[in-house]
């Protein structure tokens, strides 16, 4: 910056860059900063050391006194691997076809209702407005039992789709999609309305394009607790060949067959991967969804 | 509102293609009829409602939605409740009547006492310090720092990952021969190993530090949001005035979170309730040895769904328990919101 800006004349020269004494004292940012490097290496510590552990070789220990943390001669072999011994690529297509499928009906119907809960005056929304808030507040394991013999009862046991079917669309999703609707501006609906656009018009055109931060709330949302859903997928599969990738996981860890460990950590850097790929590039909607509400633990 | 209304609710103006088999208007007036033209769908009536020409269009766009929380949302309540009366078979077959035999068989169930003092402890332990520690880090990553979005970042990823991922590695860190045992060792802390993953204690406690270290960073993430309401004025005025950081975090940060905290308070204790995962990750399928960590969620899939010796009808009679106990605990937070608010 040679020249002041013409827009803001006689104003202060500002630096590019801020100095570190502008962060405040350096006793203070140094403790800061060791504090954040304590914090981060219990944090990504454990799954780091996952990831490195699955790239070491055969003659490499993983666990003991002589275990290193970095491996000496990094190598694929153990992805390699898994793909031989286990049918991961199985698990991964059915943990793929589950996602997939409940990102399309969470968001079809979270959309559909969504929209007509933020118009006024039909009959029956107060009754609907109850019924959804009523189907959030019963934990998920208080009603598995039930929700099981439903699933049976439909005959839907050992298969992916009744591993879907119960959260096939959420009242939280309904909710999250109504507000982004209320704050579409009414003058451009108005405005529309004249032009005469009909009502599916407007909702396809107008308010979907509108609520786009919500869509993408609502999908990695539902994307991620497909993902990593385990409990359920555990009651109502039954065959290896369709367990999802969370399943497979848990029991290569408890078989008996007592399987490379190597192995196994390449299974969960697989299983993150997916996810975190997702986080870094819609980093700000992740957290917005955390304001949306869900329970989470 | 819909009681005063005294339009019909305009089936089918001439203009409009009308549902096959709707009856004849109701002679809308002209205006009406005019103004229909122009706006179709919605009219905004004098109550600022609006009103659709086929009564049930809304309900078409809301049915998957209603269905799904009324199939799988308040149903399966109502059945639990039903079924708790019974002696129904997970895997199917005739279902008896046995009245309230369920729960009194539980009354005197030993391990079902077990998982309900598991649970609950869980919840009184990992609930205080969830409240709390993501507080800490919230305000560690408060001030925009070089490379403070990394570390944001990085403090979330175990949100990321599934319970199983995090198990199995937790289940890697706290083995005999594992990380924590390996290095303690090693430092001369500790002269045999730390049995994290035989003794029932241990793999509780190693749980409930599970939970906490999975879910720091979502708790983060929802402070951080209520940190930014925190005027930093006062945080200056205080700061000239010579408070020291631990006395503005306590008279300043605290009060200004603390709605956001009660908040905390009762979703965490709600999930302390539903933990499942993480005693099957560090305990085994068995829960731990003898079943000794099991907790509700985990007890009510023992007996409950079995394939071979599992008793639905049991199974919802403690899913009923788990139930009273998550809407205690909900009541209880909002009288103590509703008293620290007044």
């Amino acid at each position: 910056m040679t020249t002041e800006s013409p827009a803001a004349p006689g104003a202060p020269r500002r630096r590019m860059w801020p100095r570190w004494r502008d962060y405040g004292r350096p006793r203070e940012l140094v403790v800061r900063y060791l504090l954040l490097l304590f914090v981060l290496a219990i944090t990504i510590g454990p799954l780091l050391w996952q990831l490195l552990a699955s790239l070491k070789g055969v003659g490499e220990d993983v666990f003991g006194s002589n275990a290193s943390l970095i491996p000496h001669h990094p190598t694929l072999r153990a992805y390699r691997e898994i793909f031989d011994q286990v049918p991961v690529g199985t698990y991964i297509r059915n943990s793929v076809m589950i996602a997939l499928l409940s990102i399309a009906s969470q968001l079809a119907f979270s959309t559909l209702a969504g929209y007509m809960l933020s118009k006024p005056g039909w009959k029956g929304k107060k009754a609907v407005w109850v019924l959804l808030l009523a189907s959030m507040m019963f934990p998920f394991e208080s009603i598995m039992v039930s929700l099981f013999l439903s699933i049976r009862d439909l005959g839907l046991v050992d298969h992916l789709a009744g591993v879907w079917l119960p959260g096939f669309v959420g009242a939280i999703n309904v909710l999250i999609m109504r507000a982004a609707f209320l704050a579409v501006p009414r003058e451009i609906e108005d405005a529309a309305m004249l032009d005469g656009a009909g009502e599916w018009k407007r909702f396809r055109h107008l308010y979907l394009p509108s609520a786009y931060g919500a869509i993408l709330v609502v999908t990695i949302n539902t994307f991620i607790s497909a993902w990593d859903d385990f409990l359920w997928p555990l009651i109502v599969l039954r065959s290896e060949e369709h367990f999802t990738l969370t399943l497979g996981l848990a029991r290569l860890q408890t078989s008996s067959f007592g399987y490379d460990q190597r192995m196994v950590m390449a299974g969960s850097v697989i299983s993150v991967v997916p996810v975190l790929v997702l986080f870094v590039i819609t980093q700000r909607w992740f957290y917005r969804g955390v304001a949306s509400g869900a329970v989470k633990l | 509102m819909t009681a005063v209304r005294t339009m019909p609710d305009g089936e089918a103006p001439a203009t409009a293609p009308a549902a096959p088999g709707a009856p004849a208007p109701r002679s809308p007036g002209r205006m009406r009829r005019a103004l229909k033209a122009v706006t179709p769908g919605p009219t905004p009536d004098a109550g600022g409602a609006a009103i659709y020409r086929r009564w049930w269009l809304p309900w078409l766009w809301m049915l998957p939605a209603v269905f799904g929380a009324a199939a799988f949302g308040v149903f399966p309540f109502l059945n639990t409740l039903l079924l708790s009366f019974t002696d129904a078979k997970p895997l199917g077959g005739a279902a008896g009547f046995v009245g309230l035999d369920n729960y009194t068989r539980m009354l005197g169930d030993s391990d079902f006492w077990l998982a309900t003092r598991n649970s609950v402890l869980y919840a009184l332990i990992v609930v205080p310090l969830m409240v709390v520690l993501p507080l800490l880090l919230a305000v560690l990553v408060e001030k925009n720092l070089p490379g403070i979005g990394f570390f944001r970042s990085a403090f979330y990823t175990p949100v990321l990952a599934s319970s199983v991922v995090v198990g199995l590695s937790w289940q890697w860190l706290l083995a005999d021969q594992g990380l924590v045992n390996t290095w303690l060792e090693k430092a001369h802390v500790i002269r045999g190993a730390i049995p994290f993953l035989s003794d029932s204690w241990l793999i509780l406690l190693s749980a409930m530090g599970l939970t906490l270290w999975k879910g720091l960073g979502w708790y983060m993430i929802f402070y951080l949001a209520a940190l930014g309401n925190v005027p930093k004025e006062l945080h200056e005025a205080a700061s000239v005035d010579g408070a020291g950081a631990a006395r503005r975090f306590w008279h300043i940060t605290v009060p200004g979170v603390r709605t956001s905290m009660m908040l905390v308070g009762t979703l965490t204790g709600i999930g302390s309730l539903r933990v499942f995962t993480e005693i099957y990750m560090l305990g085994g399928s068995t829960g731990g040895p003898g079943g000794a960590d099991r907790t509700l969620p985990f007890y009510i899939r023992d007996v409950g769904l079995d394939p071979l010796s599992g008793n639905a009808g049991y199974g919802a009679a403690v899913s009923v328990a788990l139930f009273v106990l998550t809407l205690g605990l909900t009541l209880l937070a909002q009288r103590l919101t509703k008293e620290d608010e007044s």
